[in-house]
């Protein structure tokens, strides 16, 4: 919505879209100067770490999960590794490559639909994928059949793509058949040279030029492109265990927000997320990934926020080259979980979401029950980094008339993918230019 | 909706409290998605598009639950403008997971999350859509079943009255060939008490339905909860009081017979 009285220009958007939850923008404007962004979360409170208090840590995957329909795996994941820390549960290398060969499904499924569906509209000057799809249909119909893909492995090995049945603290309630995994191997094959053409078509479209210099934060570890397992690194040298989170970094609650706010111990922003990991953890990228990303422009390390829809169409590609061989070398985990005695003890669980780093820390009773939770999740994380984007795009388009500011503002925060459900425990944009 | 139409019925998706689970689900109809986007206006829908119009609405979507007091006064102009009003998934059917705060102190709820509890505006409760508005019709699940989505729009857009299983995820299981969990393993089953429709996910993996589609119509949770109760030796499920509790009060702890059944085990 757009006015004009006068000197006075007033621009609100009462709720932005294509973004998962509600959050709000401010952008205040004196005589041609930017004042003030101000990026808030409207999302309704639902407080996860207070329900799951006295619940038994079991009950941790499934009840977190329903944090966030679009990366529920990000929340399983993460609380069965902090449950697993805190009772010394032993994790067999079968079921890293399976719980890594699922994420890989939940990669693939919330990136396409980002990439697709909810961010190449802005760049494109369309309202959503469906017009998209009327000039664009191949790129579109090829997104949906890899996002297909994506739900398909989530359910092939969870029993269903949103809020999965069979994952437990341990690893599964039933395991695969090697036939039931090998089954997605045509599919896989396909979406090979599919996610090239993702690649490709992500590095023609118009991007705004910004640069950042940012503190990038992402799990790392030699093995492999980091996604559920790893340590905690930074681009400022920080090289410590996931246990070590809470000494590095900090939630704060703000006024006139329902999400907490991260920063790093000594107050300074940090970003996490495609361009974090594809900073951090460009060696471990495949040789192929690493040529697509070569041959879309992307430097070595990317600072344009508007190119993480290229990043994250690299990880697409990564997603895939990880997948078909996670399917090759799959061994049903035997047994699917193993025994667990609880106990007292703290936990902490890291993974990355397909949006950038959740940590979680528990702390049980000696029966096993939840006395302490306490979940970082990737959205509030990036909440600073979001607003600090946003001043220097306002700024670099203030000549810009009110409805394509508007636009690039919100082009701008989806390039985080930003989960808001998640970092509340919505986006209004107002631009006032009084 | 009763009568063909020329212009395409219009279609809104609205969201109160909730994970967004079950409005992508309207989103992982991959296959049927441009067939659907073409039968319907899209006409409000923002996880999907930032274009809206005002309304009026053939068929709203509405997903989570009703927590602060803005979103109550949303929801009415919502039904005001709706002609069908459909809740779709447990939050806006019972009120969720994040109804378990009705049930302890909602104060202490806030303390727990946030250092300045003074900014958090929310109410004690999360209630479901149909304790506030009418509702038309309701699709149960936490998340709702993409099939029984496609079940009810299609119905909807061509004036037929939709059908939903109200029998328990029990008889669904038992036709499908499923070995029963509770007599073979003594895992704890909410299948005799749970609605049918999502294809008894949770047997087919050995694992005891959790209950995520709500009560089933005139089902016994007395009856289970003692099941539940008598010792594996011969032949329940062994669990104790609380443990009963926390299996009827998880994704529907709202829903009436569940937050009952649970309450007597409190």
């Amino acid at each position: 919505m757009a006015e004009a009285h006068g000197t006075t220009r007033r621009i609100a958007v009462e709720n932005l879209a294509r973004v998962e939850g509600e959050g709000a923008l401010r952008v205040r404007i004196r005589n041609g100067e930017l004042k003030d962004v101000a990026f808030t979360i409207h999302e309704p409170p639902r407080f996860f770490e207070a329900l799951l208090r006295g619940r038994p840590y079991t009950d941790a995957p499934d009840i977190t999960a329903r944090i966030c329909g679009i990366c529920p795996l990000a929340y399983m994941l993460g609380a069965s590794l902090a449950m697993e820390d805190a009772l010394g549960v032993p994790v067999s290398n079968a079921m890293r490559g399976l719980r890594r060969l699922i994420y890989c499904g939940e990669w693939i499924e919330s990136h396409v639909l980002h990439i697709a569906m909810l961010h190449a509209p802005d760049f494109l000057g369309y309202e959503d994928s469906i017009r998209m799809a009327q000039d664009h249909p191949d790129v579109v119909e090829t997104a949906l059949r890899l996002k297909t893909l994506g739900n398909r492995i989530v359910e092939v090995i969870g029993g269903r793509a949103i809020h999965p049945v069979n994952l437990r603290v341990g690893g599964l309630y039933r395991s695969p058949t090697r036939e039931e995994i090998l089954a997605l191997r045509p599919e896989l094959d396909w979406a090979l040279e599919a996610a090239r053409g993702l690649v490709a078509f992500t590095a023609t479209l118009p991007m705004p030029s910004v640069e950042r210099d940012y503190l990038f934060v992402a799990l790392h570890t030699p093995d492999h492109y980091a996604v559920c397992e790893g340590r905690l690194v930074s681009s400022a040298g920080l090289d410590v265990p996931v246990s070590a989170f809470h000494d590095h970094f900090t939630e704060d609650h703000q006024k006139n927000s329902n999400a907490l706010v991260g920063a790093t111990r000594d107050g300074q922003t940090y970003h996490v997320g495609p361009l974090a990991r594809y900073a951090l953890n460009f060696d471990q990228l495949a040789d192929e990934a690493k040529a697509a990303a070569q041959a879309a422009g992307l430097p070595r390390v990317v600072r344009n926020p508007f190119q993480s829809i290229i990043v994250r169409a690299v990880e697409t590609l990564q997603a895939v080259l990880d997948a078909r061989a996670l399917v090759e070398a799959y061994e049903p985990p035997d047994p699917p979980c193993p025994d667990i005695t609880p106990r007292a003890g703290t936990g902490h669980g890291c993974t990355e979401a397909p949006r950038g780093l959740c940590h979680h820390t528990y702390t049980l009773d000696d029966s096993g029950h939840i006395t302490h939770a306490c979940i970082v999740p990737p959205t509030a994380q990036n909440q600073r980094s979001i607003g600090e984007d946003l001043r220097d795009v306002v700024a670099a388009h203030l000549a810009e008339p009110d409805e394509r500011l508007t636009w690039i503002c919100e082009q701008a925060i989806r390039n985080y993918d930003p989960c808001i459900s998640c970092a509340t425990h919505f986006l209004r944009l107002e631009v006032d230019r009084g | 909706m009763a009568t063909p139409t020329p212009r395409r019925p219009r279609l809104a998706v609205w969201k109160f409290a909730s994970c967004d689970g079950c409005q992508l689900s309207l989103l992982d109809c991959e296959d049927e998605l441009l067939a659907v986007a073409g039968a319907v206006e899209i006409a409000y829908f923002l996880e999907a598009t930032r274009a809206t119009a005002p309304g009026p609405y053939d068929v709203s979507l509405v997903e989570g639950s009703i927590t602060t007091a803005h979103d109550l006064r949303r929801l009415k102009t919502i039904r005001r403008r709706s002609k069908v009003l459909v809740t779709i998934g447990a939050c806006a059917t019972s009120g969720g997971i994040q109804a378990l705060k009705s049930m302890a102190d909602a104060g202490d709820y806030v303390r727990a999350v946030y250092a300045h509890p003074a900014f958090i505006r929310t109410l004690d409760t999360s209630t479901p859509i149909a304790d506030h508005v009418p509702v038309d019709y309701e699709l149960r699940g936490c998340p709702i079943d993409r099939g029984q989505l496609l079940h009810v729009l299609t119905a909807l857009i061509q004036g037929r009255q939709p059908r939903l299983p109200n029998y328990a995820a029990c008889v669904e299981c038992k036709r499908a060939g499923v070995v029963c969990v509770m007599v073979a393993k003594g895992e704890p089953c909410l299948g005799p008490v749970t609605q049918a429709g999502c294809g008894a996910l949770c047997p087919r993996v050995g694992r005891g339905c959790y209950g995520c589609f709500g009560p089933a119509e005139g089902m016994n949770t007395a009856a289970l909860a003692a099941h539940l109760q008598t010792s594996r030796d011969h032949g329940g499920a062994g669990l104790d009081s609380a443990e009963t509790r926390h299996r009827f009060h998880l994704f529907n702890a709202n829903a009436p017979g569940f937050r009952e059944e649970g309450q007597r085990h409190g």
